[in-house]
């Protein structure tokens, strides 16, 4: 199955990836022949099988409520790009 | 001092043959003299690690410690270090400073170990070569014309080339044991959740585990025990008691069952390969084991299930990487769909970007159904394979790789020539079983991985299985020329 530019385009949207006009048709190409390569399974006859989301057999477990973390801001923020007054800047959303 | 495995290592500790500075300094001269054209390492940090030796030769100069105290490792550069560059592999993490360590590193602190540094790796552990990582390529000890495999490939030839003792790997689809068959060392992938995923840089968080790339089993078996059991850091760690990996590990083989599934020894396996596997196989029925022909009908579409779910669970998973908190940020962002699009379109290779936008397409409305939840009810069925499989026999062997290391930049260009690498690792991700490479022999000078699947959690069955081989046979023992 051949992916068109413009689902490439669309798809590199939701994806919130830049990919330029030149990289397109080689994305084009990859990405249909991984479609084309994981398109066999839709020949597999799944029917009454569940859909197995998780290697063990297990339920999420759950832990008291209690403050276990202490605050640790300023450690975090030394990797962040900008920060002011302990926030993250980032470009004016709101006019 | 650097073809001695870790065990004999901690040995020479405790009689004071040598110390751990000593060692140390060893090691990194070796990182010196052969890095340069390995590229194994990301970051290697001789301060550090000679200031811990130093301080682990206190330890044992008291008595103390335990077999682990003062032996040089490294960690694949997915593992969070506290105060030290964790990368992955990626232009987004290259000025990424770890706050904290991740559980694996927090473990193989405590008992003693020194770290040398971080190993180089394919990037965010996506590719089957470790090539495609922002600090290129990690070239084969065996012959640097050919890759190491892949995404472990820097622990992996670090460990062959005698750089360090034993390293840690991750393993999705395959990262930690096709490396090690194409660098001829031992990788254990262990059982999903029995080591803690806290601090591994996420890829695909329900296939994603971590284990160790040594010399040896009974090296795989000392480092295993320290690394696994429950971690409340990580909700999905499992909550099973640790067994003593190394208490049974020399158990006579006599009556063990051995499966050999049709499916891994079809005409894609190189010729060489299904030789030095048959001739594994012999050496097991000469220990006593009964071989027993085995199907799993389902495994031929793992690749398939594999790709969906791994990008998938990816693309959720890189959409943190957002210029925001921490990692790369784009210059002069002219609104905040900017920052985003071109941060991440920077500092993402091109392997990530395809999947990462597999994994949108297949989790977008409208498709969802048709490849998401038809990959999840076909991993089902390739786990219903091995569980049927694993109630007539102990353990599943067979090939680990359907060739040897190939040339670097071979299959760069195709991804979908470069995702058969894993034909034979990924089934045992989707089920989320333990799997262990170990060597077996050579084809053309290259090394041949033997592959060796278990039950959830027969760990300790693995390492016996691949322990008895290693009595029986030299291949571990061979190296690259120095």
């Amino acid at each position: 199955m051949a992916l068109t530019r413009s689902e490439v385009h669309d798809i590199a949207h939701l994806a919130r990836l830049e990919i330029t006009e030149e990289e397109m048709p080689v994305y084009a190409d990859d990405l249909s022949g991984i479609i084309d390569l994981v398109n066999q399974l839709q020949a597999v006859d799944t029917e009454g099988v569940a859909p197995m989301a998780h290697p063990l057999d297990m339920s999420q477990r759950l832990r008291r409520d209690e403050i276990t973390e202490c605050d640790q801001r300023t450690l975090y923020q030394r990797n962040a790009p900008q920060v002011e007054t302990g926030l993250y800047l980032v470009p004016k959303v709101i006019e | 001092m650097h073809r001695r495995t870790i065990t004999e290592l901690a040995r020479h500790l405790r009689d004071k043959d040598i110390s751990s500075a000593e060692l140390t300094n060893h090691f990194l001269e070796r990182i010196d003299a052969k890095d340069p054209g390995l590229n194994a390492f990301i970051t290697v940090d001789p301060e550090r690690a000679l200031a811990r030796a130093g301080e682990m030769d206190g330890v044992l100069a008291k008595g103390e410690g335990g077999p682990l105290t003062g032996i040089p490792i490294a960690h694949k550069d997915i593992f969070c270090t506290k105060g030290m560059k964790t990368s992955c592999g990626s232009r987004m993490l290259d000025n990424f400073i770890s706050p904290y360590d991740a559980t694996v590193v927090e473990r193989l602190q405590d008992a003693g170990a020194v770290v040398l540094g971080k190993t180089n790796m394919d990037e965010f552990a996506m590719g089957s070569s470790s090539e495609t990582g922002f600090f290129g390529p990690v070239r084969n000890p065996w012959d640097t014309q050919r890759v190491a495999g892949g995404s472990s490939g820097g622990s992996a030839a670090a460990v062959a080339a005698g750089l360090v003792a034993g390293a840690t790997g991750t393993d999705t689809g395959g990262s930690i044991r096709q490396p090690a068959a194409m660098t001829g060392v031992t990788g254990l992938k262990p059982t999903y959740g029995r080591v803690s995923r806290y601090g591994m840089v996420a890829f695909a968080s329900s296939l994603d585990q971590g284990g160790t790339l040594t010399a040896t089993a009974e090296d795989a078996a000392l480092l295993l025990g320290i690394i696994a059991g429950f971690d409340p850091k990580d909700s999905t760690s499992a909550d099973e008691p640790v067994p003593s990996y190394l208490a049974n590990i020399n158990e006579s083989l006599e009556g063990l069952r051995i499966g050999v599934p049709a499916e891994f020894m079809d005409e894609r396996l190189d010729a060489g390969i299904a030789q030095a596997v048959k001739d594994a196989l012999s050496v097991y029925a000469a220990a006593g084991a009964e071989l027993k022909s085995i199907s799993l009908p389902n495994v031929g579409l793992a690749v398939a299930t594999y790709y969906v779910v791994a990008c998938a669970e990816a693309s959720s998973n890189l959409s943190r990487f957002d210029g925001v908190r921490f990692g790369h940020r784009c210059k002069e962002p002219k609104d905040l769909m900017d920052l985003y699009k071109r941060t991440r379109g920077e500092a993402f290779g091109a392997e990530v970007k395809r999947r990462i936008m597999t994994g949108t397409y297949v989790l977008s409305a409208g498709y969802f159904d048709a490849y998401y939840l038809q990959a999840q009810r076909v991993r089902q069925l390739i786990s219903a394979d091995f569980r049927r499989a694993l109630e007539e026999v102990d353990v599943v062997v067979g090939p680990t790789t359907p060739t040897p290391a190939f040339e670097l930049g071979e299959q760069l260009d195709d991804p979908v020539a470069m995702y058969l690498n894993d034909i034979y690792t990924t089934a045992v991700n989707l089920a989320g079983l333990p799997g262990m490479s170990i060597p077996c022999g050579m084809t053309n000078g290259l090394p041949v991985g033997l592959q060796i699947i278990g039950a959830p959690f027969a760990e300790a069955k693995l390492l016996n299985v691949a322990h008895r081989f290693q009595q029986e046979s030299d291949w571990h023992r061979s190296f690259p020329d120095e």
